[in-house]
């Protein structure tokens, strides 16, 4: 039995998984203790979950767990590493290099560096989404001090050359931090011989719980953050705050799996993407954006033509799914990774993201399929746009009523 | 976004969608917006030799909002004189269709499409 | 099985079961990232939407008031460091007993042109009116001092404080983490006095780890701690821990609602605990001061803290040494210090925090057990000697 709407939005956020639930449960009820309480056992056995979890996360990216510190998500992984490692490197200099298809969480986080009177280069990416390096290599400056491209793009699922970007900043003696919010789980992460000092995870993209997360922080050579939270000196003084056991009980969990099954996975989520994919491959005017081979294999971005991405949003609403990015809220903008791509200002209105996860089935893709097709005639009727189209108009040369 | 039952209703069913022939007698056309806002509205209205407005048809690239608010336009232009038109005022579609704060500018667009269409039916005609 | 029994309640309290019923939809079927526009989302938002609602409800403040953090020690950190960044620096007064997480943050403030005053106490840990009202003489930008303290549960005159503070043209905010839940905490009426903002978490209430608030009066302008996304007003960046957050709304209501009849329940057992210390030979901190109805927090001269309680776990009882928040470190608690107390008696120093589930008969028996583990020590340092 199909339930509906059915679930294709991964990477906004997964459901946790139930052998993580059934893991967490118990350190929210008889495990309850405070994993900072040095004095009797609901405290210890806290705090040895807290650390076997803390194992899981950095052996799923071959780290060391003293490499690892806990946070509320990957927003805050952003945060602290990237204003944390400004500020303490703020003497050897006050450049930044990011990218435009950055996450909010980057990207905001520039613009108040920025404010404090840091200089900030936002790369351009190519067509395909991906960085190009030698576009990056000029961008390095004497004084640039950080470096942040994130692993997995949220929204169109590209995977961009960090192990090529790490090599560049090691060798210039530049801080590379890597969001990798997207791709835990979807692409092997091995920081024994990628050259990245800092990398943010978030347990609720795969399939763990919302509300934790995690900042690696390379030891050697070793990188000095300023703490962004202070108090009780949790988590040796990057960050200050009680532990949520439970939360992070159930992102070790989470990470141990990714960790087992994680090519299985894969395989079966590749079928299902391309079973869609080819689904959709008779209709006209329907475009991927972004690469297709640097791509985790999860994602599928399209651009519909000529129906806008709200109104196809509502046409299918027994799926679920996004048009732009769902992690950043209700604005009416088009994706701005989609315009950093150069896509055509309708073709960017236009797209929806299907994101598909560990507990799609082909029954679930061929459903969306045959909604697809049924929805994308009806709204191109209503299309004045398709209409013009049709009748031979070029839309690039017409004067428009811009409001 | 929550939309509200008449939105649904001219989503799901849109009424008066299409297009007039361009050379058709007293036919007008008003299209505004552009697709770099994400919405363009295209609205026809067909006028009798008496200055009433007899017919009236739509297209709409954009989200449900825009498209409930150009059917609705649609249904109310017919049988009204081409100033009576005029005197619909976005507030009103907005309130009929209980728009969210955020799609007000859904209802200007088609309070636009209509001011649009009128004036393409004056050009056509000479008038001022 | 052999159940030790809990008196750690201000280190953090077990969920209350409902809490636990009404978070389980949210770690399971309904998964949603609250800012979907689909139903997963949607529903997601709605139950946000309500445990907002609840939490204002709880503290009698306005939803749009409560801005949802991930923990207490981030929005007292928020605050701190949030308002400061929006005020020229200038003087910064924080209470001497506060907790770590809003004196660290005001210490770190120091390097940005700001300067640090930690408000005295009295011996009973209570800010004295006089010394503050010198330092509000000089203007400070920010005072934050706490409703009530962890380690003792003395609690703070606060419109006695906040009033002037906001005569002096002050941003006043309090620590109410302890607080809530314990005693009445209206937002309203401190407001009124002055008060611009208050930490909730959920933690020490019956609710989940991981979900906090801070209550924040609109005219306060704040830069956010955690940038990217714009959720919770562009103050609190980041996906809402949806299941903790319902969790925390839920366990809001439970505890003001239930604290009618707890707090004069909890009131009675400590009552008997303290005088069976004190006939142990106990010397009790903070005891002359209005207090908390749960904390009992003391020492017996002579033995070490950690000591005791390393004795106390082994026959059954959960108690703490100091803060269980910042026993990271092994200093002398630094609220007994502010209060004047000699480093060898604070070093003694154990604190009882008594919850729901407790009962007179789990305080007679750790009477008992304090009573022998005290002979038997005794003993001990008497063979050494
Ligand atoms: C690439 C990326 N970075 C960061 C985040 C934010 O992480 P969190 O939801 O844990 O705050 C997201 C999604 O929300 C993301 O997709
Ligand atoms: C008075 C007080 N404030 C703040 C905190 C920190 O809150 P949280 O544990 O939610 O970070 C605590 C305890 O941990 C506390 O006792
Ligand atoms: S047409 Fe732009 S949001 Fe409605």
């Amino acid at each position: 039995m199909l339930n509906l709407p059915i679930y294709l939005d991964y990477s906004a956020t997964t459901p946790v998984d139930p052998r993580v639930a059934e893991k967490m449960i118990p350190y929210l009820v008889e495990k309850f203790g405070n994993p900072a309480s040095r004095s009797h056992a609901f405290g210890w056995v806290a705090e040895a979950a807290v650390e076997e979890a803390r194992e899981e996360v950095a052996k799923l990216v071959n780290a060391d767990p003293k490499e690892i510190v806990w946070t509320s998500g990957a927003t805050e992984s952003n945060n602290l590493a990237i204003k944390g490692a400004t500020h303490f490197y703020s003497g050897k200099g006050k450049h930044l290099i990011t990218v435009k298809t950055e996450h909010k969480a980057v990207l905001d986080t520039c613009r108040e560096l920025e404010r404090q009177g840091f200089e900030v280069t936002y790369l351009d990416v190519k067509e395909d989404g991906l960085l190009d390096l030698e576009a990056f290599k000029a961008a390095l400056r004497p004084d640039t001090i950080l470096v942040s491209v994130m692993f997995v793009n949220n929204e169109i699922g590209v995977i961009q050359p960090v192990a090529e970007i790490g090599q560049i900043c090691r060798d210039k003696g530049i801080i590379f931090h890597v969001d990798a919010a997207q791709a835990t789980g979807k692409v092997t992460i091995d920081l024994s011989t990628l050259k990245v000092d800092l990398m943010s995870f978030c347990a609720h993209k795969t399939y763990g719980p919302k509300g934790i997360g995690a900042l690696y922080i390379r030891r050697k050579p070793r990188v000095r953050l300023e703490a962004q939270m202070h108090g009780g000196g949790h988590e040796r003084g990057f960050r200050s705050g009680t532990l949520a056991t439970h939360q992070i009980v159930g992102m070790g969990e989470a990470f141990r799996i990714a960790r087992e099954e994680m090519d299985a996975e894969n395989a079966h989520i590749r079928k299902l993407r391309d079973r869609l994919l080819k689904g959709l491959s008779d209709i006209d005017q329907v475009f991927v954006n972004g690469d297709m081979e640097q791509r985790v294999p999860h994602n599928l971005n399209i651009s519909f033509a000529y129906i806008e991405g709200e109104s196809m949003l509502m046409a299918i609403k027994d799926l679920a799914v996004s048009s732009g990015s769902a992690c950043t809220s209700a604005s009416l903008e088009p994706s701005y990774v989609l315009r950093a791509l150069g896509r055509e200002d309708e073709l960017a209105h236009s797209s929806i993201r299907f994101t598909i996860g560990r507990f799609n089935t082909e029954e679930e893709i061929d459903y969306a399929v045959k909604l697809l097709h049924e929805k994308i005639g009806k709204l191109r009727e209503l299309s004045p746009l398709w209409e013009m189209v049709q009748d031979g108009v070029d839309l690039s040369t017409v004067q428009w009523a811009a409001h | 976004m929550a939309y509200s039952v008449k939105v649904l209703d001219h989503y799901e069913n849109p009424r008066n969608v299409g297009s007039f022939g361009k050379e058709e007698e007293g036919v007008a056309t008003g299209m505004v917006g552009a697709p770099a806002c994400g919405d363009v509205m295209k609205l026809q209205i067909k006028v009798g030799k008496d200055g009433v407005i007899e017919d009236a048809k739509f297209k709409t690239y954009g989200c449900g909002s825009a498209i409930a608010s150009s059917s609705l336009v649609t249904e109310w232009v017919k049988g009204k004189t081409i100033d009576q038109a005029l005197d619909i005022k976005n507030t009103q579609i907005a309130e009929e269709l209980a728009l969210p704060p955020v799609k007000i500018h859904c209802s200007i667009l088609a309070e636009d499409a209509i001011k649009a269409a009128v004036a393409d039916y004056r050009k056509k005609h000479g008038e001022h | 099985m052999f159940a030790p029994v809990y008196f750690d309640h201000n280190a953090t309290t077990p969920l209350a079961p409902a809490v636990l019923e009404a978070m389980l939809p949210w770690l399971t079927a309904q998964f949603g990232n609250a800012s979907s526009r689909h139903e997963y989302g949607r529903a997601a938002r709605r139950a946000i939407d309500e445990a907002r609602a609840r939490v204002a409800a709880a503290v009698g403040a306005h939803a749009t008031e409560i801005i949802f953090t991930g923990g207490g020690s981030e929005a007292n950190n928020l605050f701190i460091k949030g308002a400061s960044a929006c005020l020229r620096p200038g003087l910064l007064a924080v209470g001497a007993t506060d907790h770590p997480c809003v004196i660290k943050p005001a210490e770190q403030l120091t390097q940005r042109g700001w300067l640090l005053r930690k408000l005295a106490v009295d011996g009973e840990g209570r800010i004295g009116t006089e010394n503050f009202l010198a330092t509000l003489a000089q203007k400070p930008g920010i005072v934050s001092a706490m409703l009530a303290n962890n380690e003792t549960g003395v609690l703070q005159d606060l419109p006695a404080l906040a009033e002037p503070a906001r005569a002096a043209g002050a941003w006043f905010h309090t620590d109410a983490v302890q607080a809530l839940g314990k005693i009445p905490v209206d937002f309203r009426a401190l407001n009124a006095a002055g008060v611009h903002a208050m930490t909730l978490s959920a933690h020490k209430i019956g609710g989940p780890k991981g979900a906090a608030a801070l209550v924040l009066d609109k005219r306060v302008e704040l830069e956010p701690l955690i940038a990217g996304g714009g959720h919770e007003r562009g103050l609190r960046s980041g996906t809402e821990n949806v299941a903790a957050i319902v969790g925390f709304g839920v366990a809001c209501e439970l505890a003001v609602h239930g604290m009618a009849e707890a707090a004069p329940r909890l009131a009675a057992l400590r009552e008997r605990l303290e005088r069976g210390l004190l006939e142990i030979g106990a010397i009790l901190f903070g005891a002359g001061a209005e207090r908390l109805p749960n904390t009992a927090y003391f020492a017996l001269p002579d033995f070490d803290g950690e000591t005791l309680v390393a004795q106390l776990d082994r026959a059954g009882f959960a108690v703490a040494s100091g803060a269980a928040c910042s026993s990271a470190n092994p200093e002398p608690s630094h609220v007994l210090r502010a209060m004047g107390v000699a480093p060898e008696l604070a070093r003694g120093a154990v604190r009882v925090s008594l919850g729901a589930a407790n009962t007179a008969g789990q305080v007679e028996d750790f009477l008992k057990t304090l009573q022998a583990t005290v002979a038997k020590l005794r003993r001990l340092t008497a063979i050494a000697v």
